[in-house]
């Protein structure tokens, strides 16, 4: 066996060599199989052929492959790829790992992904940077499920260069008929799943055959290595390059009052020096006044470099706006379509607020109640109410404000999007976007003379929300009702949003599941802002026991017009008071979903105000609001 | 239009990688440990904030056993780019006087390891550069680009956030931080290459010249100051060596060389059919010490 081994230009001439390693283009490409498909093997034979082996890794290798290899005397290339210590224990990738190779055309990186329950998180995770998908083949099995199973995913993430390796052809006596049955097999599901494209490759992950020397014993077949065909095929950013300019803003360069640049990364297209843009959402127009490279100074550039731009007039322009050619800029919409991976183990709440990060935008997005999801391994289309971890479905996804994009198949830079939990800021799942619902891209916000400014003024206050939360026979509708009494008396116009006027009026169709309490909350926190745009000091009491629906309400406020009051009564306690006798009624059974009993209560982590009502009465908590409230904007009260 | 080649794709990546913690953390900190990968780090960092500066300081968690060459170069390169360097020296460590020669594996544990904790949290970072490549070692290769620490620093391989597209989740709450890579999808070929194509400077320790060495355990030890401490009948000797990787200088093996040229040494890097990392005694533990270290929170 033989490790790395150096090409002789690098002894001979390392200047030469060097100036051709510059000259290299990068292809991203991922491998998709299971574990017996032999995916370990063919990339540590990727890895092993391209040289990338060095003599004590090889050494440690056949080591290791003699004490817990599964190839006998042989090598066991899986081992070099298998990373952390849990997996090496289970003989399985739990993850995505990536590595690198170089040949003397290209630098490759690798995406591998393992091959089981988790599979489309990590898959679609690998898929997405990458502009190739090598799926294996065990030459003795065929076209199996799973095989269907990472076609469609690859696709379904756009990925447009497929090469089907047919591993394995040594087990098979290389028999030419067996691997034009398969590849005949194959293109007939890829046709039905508008695949446009594919290159299929007869191989040996062990014996190395046609993986990057041709096999004489299968002198049939003509057409290239993997690792040729590899070395062959476009990159992506090519086809980026000839789409409409698109810049992302990610950064405003600022560093003196005589310097305004607008930082990112060129999703597409290509910006000269004098070409006419339009900053979108906003519409305005002006031109490149000056390009800034990573090689300095430079008329122009392209899709994939990292760029500043100086515009020519002084326009609003910052982090979440796009830069794009006057001619034909990207959509601007607020409802859209989406496929969306869901990659969590908490399922998806429909209605409930999650971030949403497309390009340098994060606002806030709910998603509505999938339409269908997929069955991965039919692509049927099922019914489905939510999506739970590793399904992919379609579902209206509805942002709180109107964002820049562009449907997915025409790039994933403005055209993908993760959400992210509110609470745990974990990512939960991938999405892509379809297209916008049709009601959604002509919103026009009306142009309102009396501006919420003018409400206020006019009461002489400044709007809030006081948001009271806390348990059941906390105490809540109690405190908040001499509060609005001493606001009354001072002056200042108020208004009561509680139980007894919504859930019987407006939210009476709205069950106490979730869901349900989730859109409660939403109607009641915007029906609460419209109050506060009127110029109200709005009072809400309700249980409100989801911390992610409340930073929603937050988040939809100007800043510091809501406080949340978080009325901290025991458990025990608001259960010996229990005013209306809920918590008897929900210890018997008789009340499901009850707060604090049968369904969870979020506590605040950091309220404004925090009222412990074993040891505050609530005059004298109502006293230490008002005194917040007016302490804090008595110059405006 | 030509396609990008792959450095300048990884240059470009690098950049927006840069940028976008800038824009999403709150306080970011670039680790500037002075090697190779460091260099080119802050030379990335220049140019995404040029004309500007980076808009963050640099740290250096010192052990106080570098090379004397590497905090010439580390107080040079701080004032060049005009960025603040904030170095951190674990107080408990100089305390108890721990040095490579009497504690072993505990020199790196107390001054590196804890030490970074330490200043990560006595500066309220939110957000720490460092210069790691994937392909540096196994368990590298699944890290994230942004990786994911508890408020105690640890790293939970299980924990991680999956990363699409260019979209990266920066968001924390309280006292929880992000380890961020630029370079991880960089080889050491690529790094080299990138040194060359740029004249960035680095450390005249990465060139042979002649220094004074003594050979123990089968390392070549330079002998960089008065602290060494000789064993009975070692006497350094003088030879032409150069260093593949930089770290504290007791612990750090040489190899003789003559590649006193940027090209030569990268030469001299294609010919050799080993791997990278001989050199430095913290590897020679087994295969998932780097994992076991990473949870602790070593970079």
């Amino acid at each position: 066996m033989s490790a790395y081994t150096p090409e002789a230009l690098i002894g001979e001439d390392i200047d030469a060599y060097l100036a051709g390693h510059a000259a290299k283009t990068m292809l991203r490409f991922i491998t998709c199989g299971s574990v017996d498909d032999g995916k370990s093997t063919l990339i540590g034979r990727l890895l092993y052929d391209s040289k990338t082996i060095f003599e004590d890794q090889l050494a440690a290798l056949e080591a290791d492959s003699a004490r817990m290899g599964t190839q006998g005397a042989n090598i066991d290339f899986a081992l070099l790829v298998d990373g952390l210590a849990a997996e090496r224990e289970q003989g399985i990738t739990i993850d995505v790992a990536y590595r690198f190779f170089a040949t003397e055309k290209r630098k490759f990186i690798v995406a591998d992904t393992p091959g089981h329950e988790q599979y489309t998180r990590n898959m679609v995770t690998g898929a997405s940077t990458a502009d190739c998908a090598v799926i294996l083949i065990d030459a003795r099995k065929g076209v199996l499920t799973q095989t269907r199973r990472h076609s469609w995913l690859a696709h379904l993430v756009g990925i447009r260069e497929i090469v089907l390796a047919v591993n394995k052809m040594d087990l098979i006596g290389h028999d030419r008929a067996r691997f034009e049955a398969i590849v005949a097999d194959y293109a007939e599901f890829a046709k039905g799943i508008e695949i446009e494209r594919f290159a299929a490759i007869p191989l040996s992950g062990l014996t190395g055959e046609n993986v990057a020397t041709p096999s004489p014993a299968m002198d049939w077949y003509e057409g290239p290595t993997l690792l040729a065909h590899l070395e062959a095929i476009p990159v992506d950013t090519d086809r980026a390059a000839a789409r409409p300019f698109r810049l992302p803003v990610q950064w405003v360069n600022r560093p003196d009052l005589d310097f305004r640049g607008f930082s990112g990364m060129i999703a597409s297209g290509g910006v000269a020096v004098g070409d006419r843009v339009r900053v979108v959402p906003s519409g305005r127009n002006t031109s490149v006044a000056r390009v800034l490279t990573a090689d300095g100074e430079r008329g122009h550039a392209t899709a994939g470099e990292s760029v500043t731009l100086v515009l020519a007039d002084e326009v609003d322009c910052s982090r979440g706006d796009v830069i794009a050619a006057a001619e034909g800029p990207p959509q601007v919409a607020d409802q859209m379509l989406a496929t969306i991976v869901w990659m969590a183990d908490q399922p998806l709440v429909p209605g409930r607020g999650y971030w949403l990060k497309l390009g340098t935008q994060m606002v806030n997005a709910t998603v509505q109640p999938p339409r269908h999801t997929v069955d991965v391994n039919t692509q049927a289309e099922v019914a489905a109410t939510t999506l739970a971890l590793n399904d992919i479905g379609v579902a209206e996804v509805y942002t709180d404000r109107p964002i820049v994009f562009e449907p997915y198949e025409e790039g994933a830079d403005l055209g993908g999007f993760i959400l992210i939990d509110r609470a745990s800021n974990a990512t939960v799942a991938a999405g892509m976007v379809q297209h916008a619902l049709a009601r959604a891209t002509d919103v026009h916000w009306q142009s309102v003379d009396v501006t919420r400014e003018a409400h206020a003024q006019q009461k002489g206050q400044s709007p809030r929300v006081l948001w009271f939360t806390g348990l059941s026979g906390s105490g809540k509708s109690t405190i908040a009702n001499l509060v609005e009494k001493k606001l009354h008396a001072l002056g200042k116009h108020s208004f009561l949003l509680d139980g007894d006027n919504i859930r019987h009026g407006l939210n009476r169709d709205l069950d106490f599941s979730d869901a349900g309490r989730i859109e409660n909350i939403r109607r009641i926190g915007e029906v609460a802002r419209l109050m506060a745009d009127a110029g109200l000091i709005v009072l809400t009491a309700f249980i409100s026991p989801f911390r992610a629906e409340r930073a929603m309400v937050r988040s939809r406020l100007p800043e510091g017009e809501f406080v949340e009051i978080f009325v901290d009564t025991p458990l025990a306690t608001a259960e010996e008071r229990d005013p209306k006798g809920l918590y008897a009624k929900a210890r018997a059974g008789e009340i499901r979903d009850f707060t604090g009993i049968s369904s969870p209560y979020e506590a605040p982590e950091r309220p404004e105000i925090k009222i412990d009502t074993t040891r505050e009465t609530p005059e004298a908590a109502a006293e230490r609001i008002v005194e917040y409230v007016v302490g804090v904007w008595s110059h405006e009260l | 239009m030509s396609t990008l080649t792959h450095l300048q794709r990884l240059e470009a990546e690098s950049i927006h990688i840069l940028r976008e913690v800038v824009a999403e953390a709150e306080r970011p900190v670039m680790l500037y440990s002075v090697g190779k990968d460091s260099a080119v780090m802050l030379h990335l960092a220049k140019k995404a904030f040029a004309p500007g500066r980076p808009p963050f300081p640099l740290l250096h968690v010192d052990t106080t056993w570098k090379f004397r060459a590497m905090y010439d170069l580390r107080d040079k390169a701080a004032a060049d780019a005009g960025m603040e360097l904030i170095v951190h020296k674990n107080p408990d460590a100089v305390a108890a006087g721990i040095n490579p020669f009497d504690h072993g594996g505990r020199h790196t544990d107390l001054w590196k390891t804890e030490g970074l904790k330490q200043a990560l949290t006595a500066g309220g970072y939110d957000a720490a550069f460092g210069g790691a490549r994937r392909d540096e070692e196994k368990s590298r290769a699944k890290e994230r680009i942004f990786s994911f620490r508890s408020a105690s620093h640890g790293w939970d391989p299980k924990a991680q956030r999956p990363e699409l597209w260019r979209l990266y989740n920066a968001r924390l709450n309280r006292g929880e931080s992000l380890r961020v890579f630029p370079l991880s999808n960089w080889t050491e070929l690529d790094i080299w290459q990138y040194i060359l194509a740029e004249g960035i400077e680095i450390v005249p320790l990465y060139f042979a010249a002649p220094r004074p060495t003594v050979e123990r355990d089968g390392m070549l030890l330079m002998v960089d100051d008065d602290r060494f401490r000789l064993k009975p009948g070692e006497l350094p000797v003088e030879r032409s060596i150069r260093f593949r990787t930089l770290g504290c200088y007791p612990l750090t093996g040489a190899v003789e060389s003559r590649a006193d040229t940027l090209s030569a040494v990268i030469q001299e890097m294609l010919l050799t059919t080993t791997s990278e990392r001989q050199g430095r005694a913290i590897d020679h533990d087994q295969a998932a010490s780097m994992e076991k270290k990473k949870r602790e929170g070593y970079f």
